[in-house]
């Protein structure tokens, strides 16, 4: 038994956010119904692809993202297609969808279409910048949306232009805060009855979330202060990025606890110095030269594994850089079971990171692989009890394979 | 009052660092009565500020975000208006116990006893130190469900790591592959998303499990390894590198689907870095048809109608020429405007806000977003609003960012029925507080 494996989600969702929010219930043992237009999700056509050259069954971002979901290809466009989603949404428990706002609305199958099948059935959409306000409308990619709703203003160089993150992190992290907000409306719709529709805005996930944006906000209303874009390094007692050996180690905050880091660099008696200890003193740029020189030399004659054990023992904060080579050969990682395996009918063999997280009962399991394209449209449009004449007009509309 | 989904849930938050605290703010927005247990002799640092006493220059010379207290002063009670602190302690209640005790331990015990989820992110064996185990928890409410956020796992080489979301995502693969492309790694700022991740999963997670338990009758753990947890942000490079074999790196602003340009280009600015006044617009060209329209927009100059630009290959190999043609047009220009400009032709495009316009956002003013709460010592502010909008279960903010101590009479009288004279006693024996303790620095 997995935890939510007694429920029905209509996805609606393409791209990156949405299909990663439906993806976290789906793992949980969710029946991720995945409603595709003709041509499919749009991910099916990002990168990357094995091999490199563009397949819409070989992109391991959609594979990633769709696995323990099951395809549908609709024409919403057409009535049959139409009739087909309204079978799928009577035995869902909610709807979860990330078109532009409106488009649903245009097509018949909006808001309203949902209630009217189920009134305890809750929509959530997903969106750019939300259902309501001047950039309703507006587009929105990875790069902006961090820019303008995440902390990406002060990441970089003082002198330079800010930078983003790595692949689509925002829009990962706005599908994880998207995922919370459809388990808070199935327990609504559970608890209560209540079936509503839930609003997300991409930015507003971004301005409201952990990673520094609110707290910059809250510093200046409280102080009128600003944070500036700057990298850490170079200020005394271990913060910031250092080369080493075999590549770089980072180190956080280590002024709190000087004698730790003294531990970590065998000279526990510096810790009786006021000036590695005081942590006034030891903002002097006399002492901080002498201590970078000690502290830049321990950090070369030593690979980032063993810096990272010596931090390790001295219970110092620290990481390594590593590469994708370094993380995949890594065996805490691989003697966890972080990995997982599985057999794709178009990729071959795949490794990928498993579960999110560890539930003692009821997590994580693959059941499935990423759906081909319409895979399973005959299968669950048989299930939601859909006519053989709708059926014919469905599948002649693109929902065979 | 509307119904609120998590309404009638309480959870213990034993939490420290901003994954652990997210996450129960989460749940506390959702309804979710979220009490957090502080020892008013030991100084949690990252939760409520680095030291409890900071000293006036340390606080200077912190970064805005963690040292931008009010009016620039440590004032009275700095551990009730730290930035950071505050951006997480909304909805949720404070009493204060020490932990280390016997008496106060079996405070814990009686609180867990009427609780649905205990939460914590301390350092694996922090907990464990002080005898409050997995077993131990579950003696005192065989329900419960217990979710614990360790950085690398609680088993395995690394599990004793002291880690901050920034050194897990190094290990996991983030700090080389974000960042200039032509620049040392060191370049990079520190950065946190790991715990964006992990807190909303970790919210995620307690409702999935409370779901199961509804269902079974049952109570669990969750275990939550933070950079396992990371690794999805990363799946561009991670699944490259599984089905192909190639090591990703850094690629600046560019977008990762390879589709140019996508860039950061700098607009009129009232003054420079140094002083946070300098301005930059964001803008990510995503096919050939919106090209065409951006090329119209910048007048159609010589250089754009370049044939070589009129496909997307051929602009994702001449990027740097394009880029830095890109920044002459946008250098004078307003960003806003700049957005606006674009965006009616269908562009993304958007300023790179630094953090304090966001106030002066139209869309956000309408939208409603931000919403004011008073903090004690700190004053009466604006913060920006909850992360969704929901239609009949609004998140409202009905508790302030907690101050320490503020639920003692609450905790220990309505909720524990805890006796006059055992009240005296525990307030007697420095339990009950509402300020740290002297010796605490």
């Amino acid at each position: 038994m997995q935890a939510l494996d007694d429920l029905c989600i209509l996805d609606l969702t393409h791209h990156i956010a949405g299909p990663y929010a439906t993806r976290l219930l789906a793992d949980l043992g969710a029946d991720v119904i995945k409603v595709e237009p003709p041509g499919g999700d749009i991910a099916r056509q990002l990168p990357p692809f094995k091999g490199g050259v563009p397949h819409a069954e070989r992109s391991g971002l959609f594979f990633y993202l769709n696995c323990n979901k099951r395809s549908v290809v609709l024409d919403l466009k057409q009535p049959a297609g139409k009739a087909a989603l309204e079978a799928i949404a009577k035995r869902a428990h909610a709807v979860v969808e990330n078109f532009a706002p409106g488009t649903l609305d245009r097509l018949g199958v909006g808001v309203e279409f949902f209630r009217r099948i189920n009134p305890a059935l809750p929509v959530i959409s997903i969106s750019n910048f939300g259902q309501t306000g001047p950039y309703r409308d507006y587009r929105l990619s990875e790069l902006t949306l961090y820019g303008f709703a995440g902390e990406m203003y002060s990441m970089g160089l003082t002198e330079r232009e800010p930078v983003k993150m790595a692949g689509t992190a925002a829009l990962f992290e706005s599908g994880a805060a998207a995922s919370v907000a459809i388990m808070a409306a199935l327990w609504a719709s559970k608890r209560f009855g209540i079936g509503q529709h839930v609003d997300v805005s991409l930015a507003e996930t971004h301005f409201g979330g952990v990673d520094r944006r609110h707290a910059t906000a809250i510093a200046y209303q409280f102080s009128g202060r600003k944070t500036i874009r700057a990298a850490g390094g170079g200020a005394g007692m271990p913060q910031g990025i250092y080369p080493c050996a075999d590549g770089y180690v980072e180190f956080t905050n280590a002024a709190l606890r000087p004698d730790r880091v003294d531990d970590m660099l065998g000279h526990p008696e510096w810790n009786q110095d006021p000036r590695f200890n005081d942590p006034v003193q030891r903002l002097d740029p006399a002492v901080i030269e002498e201590w970078n020189v000690y502290f830049l030399t321990w950090c070369l004659e030593r690979t980032k594994r063993e810096i990272w054990a010596e931090a390790r023992r001295a219970k110092v904060l620290c990481g390594p850089l590593f590469s994708m080579e370094d993380l995949f050969e890594d065996r805490h990682f691989r003697d966890r079971g972080f990995w997982a395996r599985a057999e794709h009918p178009e990729l071959g063999e795949v490794e990928f990171p498993g579960r999110p997280f560890i539930m003692g009962k009821g997590g994580w399991q693959l059941r499935r692989v990423a759906p081909l394209l319409g895979q399973h449209t005959e299968e669950v449009l048989r299930e939601a009890g859909l006519d053989d004449d709708t059926m014919r007009q469905v599948l002649a509309a693109g929902g065979a394979q | 009052m509307t119904h609120k989904p998590l309404e009638g849930v309480r959870v213990v938050d034993l939490c420290v660092v901003w994954a652990g605290p997210f996450a129960t703010m989460l749940l506390g927005d959702l309804g979710a009565e979220v009490i957090k247990p502080e020892n008013p002799f030991v100084f949690q640092p990252m939760t409520r500020g680095a030291m409890a006493r900071p000293p006036q220059l340390l606080l200077e010379r912190s970064i805005a975000w963690s040292g931008g207290l009010p009016r620039n002063e440590v004032g009275p009670r700095p551990w009730n208006y730290n930035p950071t602190f505050v951006s997480l302690y909304r909805n949720k209640k404070s009493f204060t116990v020490d932990l280390r005790r016997p008496e106060g331990k079996d405070i814990l015990r009686r609180l867990v006893a009427i609780s649905d989820v205990v939460y914590e992110n301390n350092a694996v064996g922090t907990l464990e130190k002080l005898g409050i185990t997995e077993s131990w928890l579950r003696d005192a409410n065989p329900r419960i469900i217990l979710v614990r956020v360790p950085a690398y796992g609680l088993t395995g080489p690394y599990h004793d790591a002291r880690a901050l979301g920034v050194h897990l995502e190094a290990v996991m693969g983030h700090t080389l592959l974000r960042g200039y492309e032509d620049a040392d790694p060191s370049a990079n700022t520190a950065i946190y998303s790991g715990d964006y991740m992990a807190g909303a999963q970790g919210a995620l997670a307690v409702m999935a499990a409370l779901w199961y338990r509804e269902r079974t009758g049952e109570g669990q753990t969750i275990e939550i390894a933070q950079a396992e947890n990371a690794a999805a942000m990363f799946t561009h490079a991670i699944m490259d590198y599984s089905l192909n074999g190639n090591v990703q790196g850094a690629i600046g602003n560019r977008d990762v689907h390879g589709r140019a340009p996508c860039g950061v280009y700098p607009a009129r600015s009232p003054g420079d870095a140094t002083t946070m006044d300098d301005r930059w617009i964001a803008i990510h060209i995503e096919d050939d048809a919106q090209w065409q329209r951006f090329v119209e927009a910048m007048g159609s100059p010589a250089w754009a109608l370049d044939p070589r630009y009129a496909t997307n290959e051929g602009r994702a190999e001449h990027y740097r020429e394009i880029d830095a043609r890109i920044a002459e047009w946008t250098r004078e220009r307003d960003d806003y405007e700049l957005m606006h400009e674009l965006q009616a032709l269908g562009i993304a495009a958007a300023p790179v806000l630094e953090a304090s316009r966001m106030f002066d956002d139209p869309h956000l003013r309408a939208r409603d977003f931000f919403k004011t709460q008073t903090v004690r010592d700190a004053g009466t502010h604006e913060y920006v609003g909850p992360l969704w909008k929901f239609e009949q279960t609004p998140v409202e903010f009905y508790q302030p960012p907690v101050c320490f101590g503020e639920h003692n009479t609450y905790v220990y009288r309505e909720l524990l029925k805890v006796s006059d004279e055992e009240y005296s006693a525990l307030q007697a024996a420095g339990h009950i507080a509402e300020e740290y303790d002297p010796s605490v620095p």
